[in-house]
């Protein structure tokens, strides 16, 4: 057994650490939480030249072929930086789904521009303030002709193409399906909206007969195995984030002066940071295991990646509140950058699904598990 | 990153299944055990048994030095024997100490003679340990303890003699030998005075009484001294350093005392398959659902978090203070699950008898046992306090007992 990264992957990790302190400080992030602008197209191009995209592509789809551990790494950092791209939505979700389920043709006709970055992906699920269920979904396809509304939809407004998740015909009780469509393409309208966290898109996308493609022939059961893929890399976001929040934390209360001497003498404080520390390792720990599951497609990658998004949720959540928290009035300024973190970790434990339906889902698979 | 073990590893997990399946009961098939305590003979009786058939297999005392009869195995085999015998019905606890805290310290600082004679009957079960640390004036407070430790005459190898009191030690009434921290200067700062030793508990003077626990059982004592004498080929470290000694004691604890016992998630997921709630089956409630979800991930985290520090160790690292980790998250976990599990049983959650209470019982024994692990080896709190200060180092409490002679410091007492 050996469950560490090795030694290229902790050089990779370093690397990838020094690049986004240099390109992607909170002055950075703050460019596009304070304007209009949707992500960091800079940013973007750059993980593209760097093969960062395409880490876990394969080369004869024009990714680097380094694979998915190497992702879980980069995701890692991109976490701790709060790297504003479409980075989650073209990747995690987007390639992920057609390594998956793409077809030849799709695989080679779509992957090589996601690698590059010159294609940005999304995955169109959510219909509203409901969770989304196979039951619940409404938006339809016939006869190769998309209809209905999605909404949120992660870089949604910035995307070229998106996978919907759409009812095979209108019928009541109609099986969901996946389906790539242009976005940029006729019977799309769409529109941003204002979100938590602006530092990463959410748009709302009007489908009137847009032509779709499917994508694989299963529906639920394909897009479940995508977000268990998804849910690993996020949950290395979150860690990665829940990480800063902590050392900002330890930073600011060890400088801190109170009656005398640094807050982080005081045992309210301290073991409110042991509980930060003791959440992360926790977090951390499942998210090596969802990456070897991740990296090896085993079988246990469904209960593997529910128990890293849950804990790797509750780890963040705690994260960048007690932060906030621990730097007092200050932080709860729109100066200091707690809240850059505060409003990441709401973002990622929504993104794909509540935690609430995640802790279901984890018990639903071990369910499954014991009964085989 | 892989779990796949190497040829070695591959070879050792089938000597030790085959082990466990010829020499013992497969939790799958067994009645469960609820915690009847050490006292009764028959329980003891068995752990030696057991520890005898394990040393004899060669599964005892895997990490430790084979020319002491030891495996001098890597820790990962440790790892992969813990592993496969998760999955069965053995007995716990008489052995841990001894193994786990005493025998280690001893090899830290005893002579050679000194290991050769005591390690071996240890791992062959035939002479248990026990661990004469905490006092009444202090078990978090450690260093601020007052058995008296005086020099038997003015010779530089003179041997020593102990008056004072120690409490809540384990497995006191059934020990051959313990480690013992005492006070040898009452002049010099607290933690400048102490002096480690290790002695027989047959030693005249000393006089154990049993302290009935929460849970009915009586595993920990008190134990009295009375000018007891230990030689000084017996004292561990130098005059003075015992803080030290104690401190590699202390260490080796926060790694053996580990994880919490049953109930865990499996036992309380068995629990709500087999349980019926007003609206249906309580595995639909989603509310029990979501407390399932809670400590899988922690019973989980705290796995993997072993499978990483047990890489690091194969690797040469020593086990550092993130194993507090261990405790503090087990215990609680152990308590919630206890209490939770009694929930389920509604009402009847309060009958122990295990001809009623599900699964004989096991989760009001839980509920019974786990206020104890949350204080033994190092309560909630001071683990707290040991993660933040040497992991993230924070800066310690304000103290005021670091200056002046001990004999001075306040004790609200007197
Ligand atoms: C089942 C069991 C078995 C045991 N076995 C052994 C054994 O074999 N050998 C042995 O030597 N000892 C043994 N102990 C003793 C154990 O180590 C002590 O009980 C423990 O260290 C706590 O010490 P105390 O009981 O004196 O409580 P105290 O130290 O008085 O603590 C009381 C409360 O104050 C809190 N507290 C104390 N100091 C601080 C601080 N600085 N900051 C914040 N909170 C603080 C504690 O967390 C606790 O909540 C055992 C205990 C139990 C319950």
């Amino acid at each position: 057994m050996n469950f560490e990264f090795n030694d290229d992957q902790r050089m990779l990790r370093d690397q990838a650490r020094r690049f986004l302190l240099d390109k992607s400080p909170p002055a950075v992030v703050r460019e596009t939480l304070e304007t209009d602008q949707a992500y960091d197209k800079d940013l973007w191009r750059q993980f593209g030249e760097m093969g960062w995209l395409g880490a876990a592509i394969p080369e004869v789809y024009g990714g680097s072929g380094l694979g998915h551990l190497e992702l879980c790494v980069i995701a890692e950092e991109l976490g701790r930086a709060l790297a504003p791209t479409p980075f989650a939505s073209s990747i995690y979700l987007g390639a992920e789904a057609l390594m998956t389920a793409g077809s030849e043709e799709q695989k080679q006709s779509y992957l090589p521009d996601i690698a590059t970055g010159a294609a940005i992906w999304c995955l169109a699920l959510s219909e509203g303030p409901r969770p989304a269920t196979e039951k619940n979904i409404t938006t339809s396809v016939s006869d190769g002709k998309l209809s209905g509304e999605k909404l949120p939809v992660a870089d949604g407004d910035i995307a070229d193409r998106a996978i919907v998740v759409a009812k095979d015909g209108a019928a009541d009780g109609a099986l969901a399906g996946l389906y790539i469509v242009d976005l940029n393409g006729a019977g799309v309208e769409r529109t941003t909206v204002d979100s938590v966290d602006p530092t990463r898109s959410q748009a709302r996308l009007v489908f009137r007969d847009a032509p779709a493609e499917k994508l694989g022939d299963e529906g639920w059961p394909l897009l479940e195995r995508i977000q268990d893929r998804a849910a690993v890399l996020m949950a290395f976001e979150q860690v990665g984030g829940a990480e800063v929040a902590m050392e900002m934390a330890k930073e600011y209360a060890m400088g801190r002066y109170a009656f005398g001497r640094p807050i982080a003498g005081y045992q309210a404080i301290k073991h409110r940071l042991a509980d930060m520390y003791i959440q992360t390792e926790l977090a951390r720990s499942n998210c090596y295991y969802g990456a070897w599951a991740l990296s090896t497609d085993a079988a246990e990658l469904a209960v593997a990646a529910a128990t890293a998004r849950v804990s790797a949720t509750e780890a963040y959540h705690f994260a960048s509140k007690e932060n906030i928290q621990i730097h007092g009035g200050m932080g709860f300024t729109w100066e200091f950058n707690c809240h850059l973190y505060y409003r990441r970790s709401r973002n990622l434990a929504l993104a794909l699904g509540s935690q609430r339906r995640w802790k279901d889902r984890l018990i639903r698979a071990l369910e499954r598990r014991n009964a085989a | 990153m892989d779990f796949a073990d190497t040829q070695d590893e591959t070879a050792f997990r089938e000597k030790a299944r085959s082990f466990l399946a010829e020499n013992a009961e497969n939790k799958a098939n067994a009645k469960r055990t609820n915690g009847t305590g050490w006292n009764k003979d028959e329980a003891l009786a068995a752990a030696q048994l057991w520890q005898a058939k394990k040393f004899d297999a060669g599964f005892a005392g895997l990490t430790m030095p084979t020319e002491y009869g030891g495996q001098g195995l890597s820790p990962i085999m440790q790892v992969i024997y813990h592993q496969e015998e998760a999955d069965y019905v053995t007995p716990r606890g008489v052995y841990e100490i001894g193994l786990g805290m005493c025998i280690p310290t001893m090899f830290a600082y005893a002579t050679e003679a000194q290991k050769q004679r005591f390690a071996k009957p240890a791992l062959r079960g035939e002479e248990i340990w026990c661990q004469l640390f905490s006092e009444p004036a202090g078990g978090s407070d450690l260093a601020g303890l007052r058995t008296r430790a005086e020099r038997d005459g003015n010779a530089d190898d003179a041997n020593w003699v102990i008056n004072g009191q120690k409490i809540w030690t384990s497995g006191a009434q059934f020990s051959d030998y313990a480690i013992l921290v005492a006070r040898s200067d009452f002049d010099v700062p607290k933690h400048k005075g102490l002096t480690f030793f290790f002695l027989s508990m047959k030693s005249p003077g000393i006089e154990i009484r049993p302290i009935k626990q929460v849970s009915g059982a009586a595993n920990f004592n008190e134990v009295y001294f009375t000018d007891v004498r230990i030689p000084d080929s017996q004292r561990l470290g130098a005059v003075g350093e015992g803080w030290k000694v104690s401190l590699t004691t202390l260490m080796n604890e926060r790694f053996a005392v580990g994880i919490a016992p049953a109930p865990d998630f499996e036992e309380v997921f068995d629990l709500v398959r087999d349980t019926e709630l007003e609206d249906g089956p309580a595995l639909d409630n989603a509310l029990v659902r979501d407390r399932l979800a809670d400590w899988y991930v922690r019973q989980q985290g705290l796995r993997n978090a072993h499978f990483r520090t047990m890489t690091a160790l194969s690797k040469g690292g020593t086990p550092g203070p993130e194993s507090s980790i261990n405790k503090v998250v087990s215990a609680v976990k152990y308590q919630d699950i206890s209490f939770f599990g009694t929930d389920m049983q509604e009402m009847a959650g309060i009958i122990t008898d295990p001809e009623i209470a599900a699964m004989d019982g096991l989760f009001q024994t839980g509920v019974l046992s786990s206020p104890g692990y949350r204080i033994a080896g190092g309560t909630d709190e001071i683990l707290r306090n040991i993660i933040a200060e040497r992991v993230l180092g924070l800066p310690q409490d304000v103290r005021l007992d670091k200056e002046g002679a001990f004999r001075d410091l306040p004790t609200g007492r007197d």
